[in-house]
């Protein structure tokens, strides 16, 4: 059970065999892992953040959430979480949501998408396949009134969260290079990932 | 006075999509009380209505004028450049098959058999060359799901009155793809109908000058065919 540490914007591939658990670790603290999973046996039965979150009546994800797919099964639970919630609303940041949000000038800068595509393209998982997903370790709170918040991340150095597949699953991480907000306390750092 | 283009009544619990050219208004009217329309919005060459993108962006948990909805690739898709309601939910995704719960056959029920907005949904995207991976989160048209501190979602009954009604003006060309199937959460069925209609859209400026964000969309949607 070695730890595989996944520097600031790169990537990471799992196949974690039904019953598996993956523990993903934030080793410095206030760092989000983006997060995709999908069935194995099936990439268009992939991890799907509304019917999960619907499913729950929970829009934030913790210890005993159901990872749900398009089709309603259960891609993986979480078993373990020593932050307490999770966002799965937010997606991740690409370089053309980037110009959006900060202007033209980010255009060129790394962003989630790019890993994504880069570590998901081995195994057929290309734009198409892309859909919304889990940020590990990231604060996202919605409001009664609709408003939605990038708040302080509750994460710290050591804390992890834990899945354990409930079938074969791909586990298609990010390690969030985003440097234009709060969301890796504004300076990435490397997280942990552990398969047991 | 502008034309119109199209229109079209969709009954209650039922599938439609059309493609769209930019520069059109395409106004939802709701036929009767609680009626909700899952919407998808694609363009020809598969860019996607992105939920995560368009609320993050426009720091909003729910769909409400003037906002831009935003594609995966970054792209203003269309404008919310009016509505009756001030809430349209974008984070319960839609009704599949399991939330049908009252089976129905069509040997039994002919064309009043429940058809969830899953189904409904993937038959449009197949008639037009898109499939299961084009699945997205919807916008629910007419719905709200209430949310609280803790993150529990309710769905709100009676949100919706008979003549609600929501208008989009397409920035780029779309096809747009809806089921008028009850909402996820809602555990009744008594779907109803909704009319769309397409016309010119008339000039509007809220959209753009919502937030620096919503105006960069729309200047990534003025340039996404050189």
């Amino acid at each position: 059970m070695t730890m595989t540490t996944v520097p600031s914007g790169d990537g990471h591939l799992a196949l974690l065999p039904a019953g598996a658990t993956l523990r993903i670790t934030d080793l410095e603290g206030n760092q989000a892992a983006d997060t995709l999973l999908y069935d194995a046996a099936d990439l268009d039965n992939r991890y799907s953040a509304v019917d999960t979150v619907r499913e729950q009546a929970a829009a934030y994800l913790t210890t005993g959430s159901a990872l749900l797919s398009t089709d309603l099964d259960v891609l993986a639970t979480i078993t373990a979480d020593t932050v307490g919630r999770h966002d799965t609303l937010g997606g991740a940041c690409s370089q053309e949501s980037n110009v959006i949000r900060y202007g033209l000038h980010t255009r060129h800068q790394h962003a989630c998408r790019e890993t994504f595509l880069r570590w998901g393209a081995p195994v057929g998982i290309g734009a198409r396949q892309l859909t919304h997903n889990i940020n590990f370790f990231m604060n996202v709170p919605l409001t009664e009134d609709g408003g939605l918040t990038f708040a302080d991340g509750l994460s710290g150095p050591g804390q992890y969260v834990e899945l354990t597949a409930a079938r074969e699953v791909y586990v298609l991480i990010s390690n969030c290079p985003q440097l234009n907000n709060p969301c890796n306390g504004w300076n990435p750092t490397p997280i942990g990932v552990t398969v047991s | 006075m502008t034309t119109t283009k199209v229109e079209h009544e969709v009954p209650g619990g039922a599938a439609w999509s059309l493609r769209v050219r930019p520069g059109r208004e395409v106004r939802f009217s709701a036929l009767g009380p609680g009626a909700n329309c899952s919407l998808l919005l694609l363009t020809p060459d598969g860019d996607r209505l992105n939920v995560p993108d368009t609320l993050k962006a426009q720091m909003s948990a729910r769909i409400t004028p003037p906002m831009v909805l935003m594609s995966d690739r970054g792209v203003g898709l269309a404008s919310v450049t009016g509505s009756s309601l001030d809430w349209h939910d974008a984070v319960c995704g839609h009704s599949t098959d399991r939330h049908v719960t009252e089976r129905s056959s069509y040997q039994e029920h002919r064309n009043d058999r429940r058809i969830s907005a899953r189904a409904g949904l993937l038959s449009e995207l197949r008639k037009r060359g898109f499939d299961r991976a084009d699945l997205h989160a919807t916008v629910n048209l007419f719905s709200k799901a209430a949310i609280d501190d803790a993150g529990r979602l309710s769905h709100v009954p009676k949100h919706c009155a008979a003549d609600d009604w929501v208008a989009l003006r397409t920035e780029v060309e779309l096809v747009l793809v809806m089921s008028t199937a009850p909402h996820p959460l809602d555990p009744s069925w008594k779907p109803a109908g909704v009319r769309v209609a397409v016309t010119d859209a008339p000039p509007d400026e809220a959209s753009r000058l919502f937030r620096p964000e919503s105006g960069r969309a729309l200047d990534a949607a003025a340039q996404a065919l050189a």
